[in-house]
């Protein structure tokens, strides 16, 4: 073997463990649970369904927000019509975190899990707990 | 041809696994695929670079744009040039963090006269640093689909990277930067008439791949939104060997995964093997010190040498009787 053989096999070794670096995190730090959001109107009548379907909520509500973001404070429309008929006020305050009261385990669970950091709490006043055990809003 | 034939190979590479994922077999695609891509490259990668540890480099190969070390009073140049270890270290990290080589790169013209013309063109430097930056910013970022709890590190190169706000979700300078790149390498080989007289299929298909990797993630982004916590679900049973398959992730995740995968299946036995390659570079990790230690080819058979000493002992009377001057008993003939 050339004399240079065990510097490049040592090389090696460190480029083979750090590209498999978050499967040696796993394993040996072990990982949080991923859990789902929790849903706490799912059983309140009139507040168990969504402004739209679940499956489009999922991956797409942060659009939704923005066109109700623009819409209102464009064009100062805020009635909204979901498809199956019920009237919502466009706010993410008033209405998302009306049925989504409990923000932590429901918009921070997923968004903390993905690292999304929307800056939008930093004006919006959101559902989180208060010390007295309130919910913000309300 | 060879860009027709790249585009249609990245084309049946999209087809295959959006036909396929549509139709099912989420754990084919999702698990599967990506565990074989994942070992034929650990594999792949390892035999590359062993291949290359086993051939002996024993010389310097002194290909330097700079002035050698030679005497104390001629300045030397230290980086271009080097001739000690640490000089080698630097010459070694200017390469491949700020790609040295490529800053050189010049372009020839045929000017009036006709004179040839000789300019310096940074164009392709540019372009290259920032491809492979905003390449390895935009991978470091994935990390938050890797581990859980996401590092506190991913959080904020994703901060710093959606500094500026723009849009919902915010736009990433890398994203802009590796697409706008991405488009300049390859309109480089396309538009150039000389650049594509040289260029082969080998040279398109990982732009190509990469450019649509980086487009089917930019489309799932903003336009064909997928379930990402399902998404990260996937990525983190992977890598901690208990794979799950969560429903209803779009089948535009599967295809990004699917391209991905062909990526690293093919970055071992393709160009892109300068991952590594570049690290070995004989002309660069080596110090030019031909001329300062004698450097010996280990291969040599061992020669058996008749010193010119040992031809004078041996014929020594029959030299000084043909009158012939002889080393040994030269009384120190000083010059006058
Ligand atoms: C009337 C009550 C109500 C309102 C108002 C409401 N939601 Fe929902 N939301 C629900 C319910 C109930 C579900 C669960 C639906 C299901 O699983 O079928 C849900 C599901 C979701 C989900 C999917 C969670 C998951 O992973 O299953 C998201 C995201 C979501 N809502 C966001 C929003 C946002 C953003 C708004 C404001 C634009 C909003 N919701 C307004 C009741 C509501
Ligand atoms: C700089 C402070 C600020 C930030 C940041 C901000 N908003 Fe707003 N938002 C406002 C103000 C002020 C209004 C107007 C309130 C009104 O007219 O009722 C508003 C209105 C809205 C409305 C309609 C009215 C209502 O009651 O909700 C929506 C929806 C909305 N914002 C969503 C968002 C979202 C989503 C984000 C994050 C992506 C966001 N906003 C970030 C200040 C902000
Ligand atoms: C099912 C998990 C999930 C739930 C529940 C959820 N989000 Fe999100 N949200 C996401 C993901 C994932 C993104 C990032 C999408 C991306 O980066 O492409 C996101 C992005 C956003 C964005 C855009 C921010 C940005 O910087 O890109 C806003 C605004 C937002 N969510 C608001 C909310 C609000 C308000 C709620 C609670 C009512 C909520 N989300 C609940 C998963 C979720
Ligand atoms: C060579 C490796 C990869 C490259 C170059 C790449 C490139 C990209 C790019 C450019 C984007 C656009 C958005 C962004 O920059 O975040 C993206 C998004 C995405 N990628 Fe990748 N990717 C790679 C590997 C992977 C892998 C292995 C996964 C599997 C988990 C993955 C999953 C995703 C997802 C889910 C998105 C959507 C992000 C969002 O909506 O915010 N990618 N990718």
């Amino acid at each position: 073997m050339p004399p240079d053989f065990r510097k490049i096999v040592f090389g090696l070794v460190i480029f083979l463990i750090l590209v498999t670096l978050p499967l040696w995190t796993n394993l040996l730090r072990g990982t949080a649970p991923l859990e789902d959001p929790e849903i706490s109107t799912r059983d309140v009548p009139g507040k168990d369904r969504c402004v739209r379907e679940a499956e489009y909520m999922k991956a797409n509500h942060m659009d939704l927000l923005n066109e109700w973001r623009e819409t209102v404070v464009r064009d100062g429309e805020r009635g909204f019509v979901t498809v199956d008929g019920r009237h919502f006020d466009r706010s993410l305050d008033r209405t998302c975190m009306d049925c989504h009261n409990k923000q932590e385990v429901f918009c921070d669970r997923c968004h903390n899990a993905l690292a999304v950091s929307p800056y939008c709490w930093d004006c919006h006043i959101g559902a989180r707990e208060t010390k007295d055990g309130s919910t913000a809003l309300r | 041809m060879t860009f027709g034939f790249s585009l249609f190979v990245v084309a049946l590479l999209i087809a295959i696994p959006a036909l396929g994922a549509a139709a099912g077999g989420h754990a084919f695609w999702g698990v599967v695929i990506p565990y074989a891509a994942l070992a034929i490259f650990l594999a792949g990668f390892t035999a590359r670079i062993l291949g290359w540890a086993r051939v002996p480099v024993p010389f310097r190969i002194p290909t330097a744009g700079g002035q050698q070390k030679s005497l104390d009073w001629i300045k030397s140049s230290r980086l271009d040039n080097p001739h000690s270890a640490w000089g080698t270290i630097g010459r070694m990290a200017l390469e491949i963090l700020c790609f040295r080589s490529l800053f050189r790169n010049t372009r020839v013209e045929l000017r009036e006269g006709p004179k040839l013309a000789y300019g310096s063109s940074k164009w392709l430097w540019a372009a290259a640093l920032a491809f492979h930056y905003a390449f390895l910013v935009v991978f470091l970022r994935h990390f938050k689909y890797f581990v859980e709890p996401t590092p506190a590190w991913v959080t904020a190169i994703q901060g710093l990277d959606g500094f500026f706000q723009v849009g919902l979700p915010v736009l990433y300078v890398t994203d802009a930067l590796l697409l706008g790149a991405v488009a300049f390498l390859l309109g480089r080989r396309l538009l150039d008439a000389r650049v594509r007289y040289i260029s082969h299929a080998a040279d398109y298909f990982p732009l190509l791949l990469i450019a649509a990797i980086a487009v089917t993630g930019v489309l799932m982004r903003y336009f064909f939104k997928v379930d990402l916590l399902g998404v990260k679900q996937l990525a983190v049973g992977l890598l901690s060997l208990q794979p799950v398959v969560p429903e209803g992730v779009g089948a535009m995740f599967f295809v990004h995964l699917f391209l991905v995968s062909s990526l690293i299946v093919y970055l071992p036995f393709s160009k892109l093997m300068h991952l590594g390659g570049v690290f070995l570079s004989p002309t660069r990790n080596l110090p030019n010190d031909n001329r300062m230690r004698r450097h010996v080819n280990p291969w040599n058979y061992p020669v058996k040498v008749h010193t010119y000493e040992e031809y004078e002992e041996e014929f020594h009377e029959v030299m000084k009787a043909a009158g012939l001057p002889l080393d040994k008993e030269k009384s120190c003939p000083k010059a006058s």
